[in-house]
């Protein structure tokens, strides 16, 4: 690891001001980023740990909105949301295992936009609101790709705005070794439609299926999946699985959530 | 070098450290408490678990001065009192928890929570906590069987898997 300072604010405003040094880096629960600096594939000269910002953790619900502040960890919200959105409190607890559900947050899962992290998919499907220091942003114009979002640099995620579907379920196709999804569906239905996220699969990054959405929201039942496929060219190809082998999981996945959630 | 104070198994340390000063490198290197081990150094094995405030964290993955004020445990800090071995650590022993040892601190502190947050799990449920504590010797089933054992489960049906 390259040697740096690390700063650890108990304020928004502290922690921007931090991240306004040259090569400042916010540091969340550290279980990527930690990894990434002792890779020394990130080189700050000031990490700002976002840890001790009360003002950016914890779970509110309030009608028909979850929002869960950007520093709240995957223990925590799988804990505080098991009623008021049951398929986000599934995705958080099968995130890695408990010690990394200890420490690693949803902001910085989000602000990683790792291409087989389960949060996107929750984001994107429940159409949700990723809140800054200094704006919002629809999650459908937050995503760019694998590992890129829209954030500037210094910009905090402090809080993300989740609207409860009316019923919803996320199916992961663990890659044992990583326990990240090997391809992940979240599916959450809305009185104004079906919305669709695959996580794991495509090189771009999560993305909506918008023909399985379109033919769900038309009628809600596996049926109305029969016939639908993607095409295995620009799913991501590895040794654990091939683009097409992916391409094929999301559509047996995305019948199994509709199953889960009907 | 900014300095930290923290409770570490019971007692009141304080240091220096630099900002990338990892709890590992603290606790093995400062304070020669070698029981916390580094298999993977990347939050992936387990072999480096400790409790902070209570709550399991790989310590290969948390700055030292993130613990500023904490009270951090080793399993340095678990045995009892007087030195015996406590029920998880001596089921462990009973049950052939272990061969070479060095998944075993990670085990029996990630043990430790569970049993707190779930004192009677199922084998399932044993299973499923230790997801992130990787043993490369036992093919792990006697050390579901010793946590279950030590749970006070009755263990006489498992077979092996
Ligand atoms: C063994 C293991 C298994 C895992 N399994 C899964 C899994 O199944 N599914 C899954 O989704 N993830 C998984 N993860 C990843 C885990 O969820 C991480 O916690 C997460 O990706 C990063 O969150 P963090 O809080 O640790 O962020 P950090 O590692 O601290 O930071 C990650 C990046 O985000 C930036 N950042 C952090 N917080 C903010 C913020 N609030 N605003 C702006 N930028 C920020 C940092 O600068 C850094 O670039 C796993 C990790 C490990 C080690
Ligand atoms: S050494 Fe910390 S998880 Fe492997
Ligand atoms: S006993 Fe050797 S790694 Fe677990």
């Amino acid at each position: 690891m390259y040697s740096f300072e690390l700063e650890i604010p108990t304020t928004v405003a502290d922690a921007v001001a931090a991240l306004g040094k040259d090569e400042a880096q916010p540091l969340a629960g550290g279980q990527t980023l930690i990894p990434s600096l002792k890779a020394r594939l990130a080189a700050p000269s000031v990490l700002v740990s976002l840890a001790q910002i009360d003002e950016i953790k914890g779970v509110t619900i309030e009608g028909g909105t979850v929002t869960i502040g950007g520093g709240t960890t995957h223990a925590t919200v799988a804990a505080e949301v098991a009623e008021a959105y049951p398929a986000l409190s599934y995705l958080a607890i099968n995130i890695g295992d408990p010690a990394v559900r200890n420490r690693g947050t949803i902001g910085g899962s989000l602000a990683n936009n790792d291409p087989s992290a389960c949060y996107p998919a929750a984001a994107l499907a429940s159409g949700a609101t990723i809140v800054t220091n200094t704006r919002e942003i629809a999650a459908d114009d937050y995503f760019e790709g694998m590992f890129t979002t829209a954030l500037e640099e210094g910009e905090i995620v402090t809080a993300v705005k989740f609207p409860v579907p009316e019923a919803a379920a996320y199916i992961k196709f663990e890659q044992p070794a990583s326990r990240f999804a090997l391809v992940g569906v979240f599916l959450a239905k809305y009185a104004d439609g079906v919305r669709v996220a695959v996580t794991g699969a495509s090189e771009d990054g999560v993305f909506r299926w918008s023909e399985a959405e379109d033919a769900l929201s038309n009628s809600f039942g596996a049926d109305a999946l029969e016939g639908l496929s993607l095409s295995g060219d620009g799913m991501i190809s590895d040794l654990h699985g091939s683009g097409d082998y992916r391409a094929h999981l999301i559509a047996v996945l995305t019948k199994r959530a509709v199953k889960a959630a009907a | 070098m900014t300095k930290v104070t923290m409770t570490v198994n019971g007692k009141a340390v304080s240091k220096e450290v630099s900002g990338n000063t990892l709890m590992t490198e603290f606790l093995r290197d400062e304070l020669h408490l070698t029981g916390t081990h580094v298999g993977c150094d990347t939050s992936q094995c387990g072999a480096c678990v400790i409790h902070v405030d209570g709550e399991s964290v790989k310590a290969c993955s948390i700055f030292a001065a993130e613990a500023e004020g904490a009270s951090v445990t080793t399993i340095e800090g678990m045995a009892n009192a007087d030195g015996s071995l406590s029920v998880i650590q001596q089921a462990f022993q009973d049950y052939h928890g272990l061969q070479c040892g060095f998944c075993t601190p990670g085990m029996v502190m990630s043990a430790a929570t569970l049993l707190k947050d779930n004192p009677k799990p199922t084998e399932h449920e044993v299973r499923e906590y230790l997801k992130g504590n990787i043993c490369r010797c036992t093919g792990y089933h006697n050390i579901v069987k010793a946590i279950l054992a030590a749970s006070g489960q009755d263990v006489t049906g498992i077979a092996a898997e």
